[in-house]
């Protein structure tokens, strides 16, 4: 099989600073994959290079087969890479439809497309339908995003990167925060996603979650990919090894 | 037993429905209070007004309606193009002095160009464009440092503040640019409708009767030029930013500007334009000011930066971005100049002007965090 993402050799610095070392990754069709490390360990680095916020200093990112050069998030996204950051990217002074919709709103057209106006029951009758889908449950659709619980808030960038047509989801500690029926219902949508087919990469530091959901574990420390386990042949010990560096599968440099 | 506990349940729904009751109406009025306010102003005046000059004297005539109306054009323009930085979490403190610049650029060229054989009106047309121009260029230099050197708004619009006020007054030699062409005056005096009145209560549509003596008196202007190219603006304001995805992307910028630009919004180009448009509505009160009082005045807009702004917070657009409508900007300067002019017509000392608008202003934004405090209890 085809991987649908496939790294190699990134690497990434900040000034002096390397935050992500050589790192070779492949995310296969409908497969969860956990990356795990410890704070600093270059996780978030990594998929930002992915997703188009940083690019990379060294090394090839392909995607379905095609190697990217993304300059800015929004090519990332065209071509079907969504990302649900650690710090949620929604506005929180715009309703769903509207967040749903930013950057890429539905306009009506006057005057042979000399005068466009926002297209609001399009909008709304679309996040509708995509939230259904998903059987998220929300109190109130005009709700403005900062009414919104953070299990709620997840929800929706959940529900816009699937309404994107996703190809690939990458979610940064996505449960952070949340209370812990929140946290099910997103391991739950999670799983959606994977029936679907669409692979995530799942960022945690929470390994119960992670184990609860990923086909794969891969982890960090200290900008290096150290191991990738099948979840089912490994346990949280071994991982904990790992991500405190007491174990490694590649030598450091 | 079981009877007992339905009654408390019953009484215990009962009070929270009147809590709820009341929260609502809390809400409510702090949403509308503006108009509240302003109604209730109008009344005040209306009755005081009268009774302190013992009937001699109206607040709520058609004169004073309209002088209300032409004296807030140059705020509320100004306010306008601020009520779009401000909701993106910015603020552009340079529109006062590009009003002037506006206004001696286009009393210049209108002077000129007449004096070198052109006709008035091409001339004038031409004028304005040069107003225009000029004040749109220094908005694109405010939004190109802002956007793609990163410097704070603040700090842009404050230096750019004082250039401009440096170029506006080596321009005019720092004068008043005097000895521009009568159609000039005229666009800017004369008005959409006339009000013969005093008996003869004749309608006249775009052009001004031949009346003399009395009723030259009791000639009212009804909408003057520079009220319905208000109009025309606010107009235009109010269809970009609720009905149009510029609109949109002005308050995802302002709620959360990280997440905008990763949604793919065009975050530098928005904000670029965002400072252009604020510097043209200054520029068109510029022009509207040289028209006005036939002449270009470096100073003119100066005076009224302060009050703009103190419109758009009154308005209840945040500072903090995100928050706002060109409805509340509107009302905030309807506001301020039925404030002023109330006074004055009380025979209050002019002074106190700035102590009531002032108060007002903390009023506003203390009303806007107390409905954030209702809607927070709502929650929880
Ligand atoms: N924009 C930046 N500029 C400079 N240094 C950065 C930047 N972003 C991250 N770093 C540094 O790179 C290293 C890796 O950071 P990164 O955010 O990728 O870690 P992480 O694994 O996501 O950690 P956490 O679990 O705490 O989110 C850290 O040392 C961090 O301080
Ligand atoms: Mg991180």
């Amino acid at each position: 099989m085809e991987p649908v993402l496939s790294l190699r050799n990134i690497l990434k610095r900040f000034g002096g600073l390397t935050a992500v070392k050589h790192v070779n990754l492949d995310i296969f069709p409908g497969e969860v994959v956990g990356l795990v490390g410890d704070n600093g360990a270059g996780k978030s680095t990594l998929i930002k290079c992915v997703s188009g916020v940083y690019h990379p200093d060294e090394g090839e990112i392909q995607f379905m087969g095609q190697t990217m050069a993304f300059s800015k998030p929004i090519d990332a996204r065209r071509v079907g890479i969504e990302t649900i950051y650690q710090d949620l990217a929604l506005a929180p002074n715009l309703n769903i439809s509207a967040n749903i919709f930013m950057g890429r709103e539905a306009k009506r057209r006057y005057f042979g497309g000399l005068i466009k106006t926002l297209d609001e029951e399009k909008m709304l009758s679309e996040s509708r339908r995509v939230i259904d889908s998903l059987d998220i449950r929300l109190p109130n659709f005009g709700a403005q995003i900062d009414k919104l619980s953070g299990g709620q808030r997840q929800a929706v960038a959940i529900a816009r990167a699937v309404y994107w047509n996703a190809r690939l989801m990458i979610m940064d500690e996505p449960t952070n925060n949340l209370g812990v029926p929140e946290q099910r219902k997103v391991l739950d949508l999670i799983r959606k996603l994977r029936e679907s087919g669409v692979p995530v990469i799942l960022i945690s530091h929470t390994l119960p979650d992670v184990f609860a959901v990923t086909d794969r574990i891969v982890v960090m420390h200290r900008g290096h990919k150290v191991a990738e386990k099948q979840t089912a042949q490994t346990d949280s010990q071994t991982v904990v090894e790992y991500m405190v560096g007491a174990r490694s599968d590649v030598r450091a440099d | 037993m079981a009877l007992e506990s339905q009654t408390d349940v019953s009484t215990l729904t009962a009070t929270q429905q009147s809590v709820r009751a009341q929260r609502h109406v809390l809400l409510t009025l702090s949403r509308v209070w503006a108009w509240v306010f302003l109604i209730a102003l109008i009344v005040f005046f209306s009755l005081s007004v009268s009774i302190t000059s013992e009937g001699d004297v109206n607040f709520l005539t058609l004169r004073n309606s309209q002088n209300i109306l032409i004296a807030i054009t140059p705020v509320l323009l100004m306010g306008l193009g601020q009520t779009f930085v401000i909701i993106a979490g910015g603020i552009d403190l340079s529109v006062g002095w590009v009003m002037g610049l506006s206004s001696v650029i286009s009393a210049l060229l209108a002077r000129d160009l007449v004096a070198r054989g052109i006709d008035p009106t091409p001339a004038i047309f031409l004028a304005f464009a040069g107003g225009i121009a000029a004040s749109g260029m220094v908005g694109l230099i405010n939004g190109l440092i802002i956007a793609r050197l990163k410097v704070p708004p603040f700090i842009v619009t404050l230096g750019v503040s004082f250039i401009v006020r440096g170029v506006a007054l080596l321009f005019s030699g720092g004068q008043t640019v005097a000895g521009l062409p009568t159609q000039l005056r005229d666009f800017g005096n004369e008005s959409l409708l006339y009000w013969v009145g005093g008996g003869a209560n004749q309608l006249h549509f775009l052009r001004r009767p031949e009346v003399t003596g009395e009723q030259l008196r009791a000639l009212d202007r009804i909408l003057g030029w520079p009220v319905v190219i208000t109009a025309i603006v606010v107009a235009i304001a109010i269809f970009l930013l609720h009905k149009t995805q510029f609109g949109r992307h002005t308050y995802a910028i302002g709620g959360n500007k990280e997440a905008a630009l990763r949604a793919g919004v065009p975050v530098d180009r928005h904000t670029i334009l965002l400072y252009v448009m604020s510097a043209v509505t200054a520029g068109i009160a510029g022009l509207l000011h040289s028209a006005r009082f036939s002449g270009g005045s470096p100073t003119a807009g100066d005076p009224l930066l302060l009050g703009s702004i103190a419109a758009v917070v009154i308005g209840g657009v945040s500072l903090f971005g995100g928050v706002g409508q060109i409805s509340g900007t509107v009302i905030g300067a309807l506001i301020i100049a039925v404030l002023q002019t109330g006074l004055v017509m009380l025979g209050v000392e002019a002074f106190w002007q700035f102590i009531v608008v002032g108060s007002v202003v903390i009023l506003a934004v203390l009303i806007d965090q107390s409905r954030d405090l209702i809607i927070g209890r709502a929650e929880s």
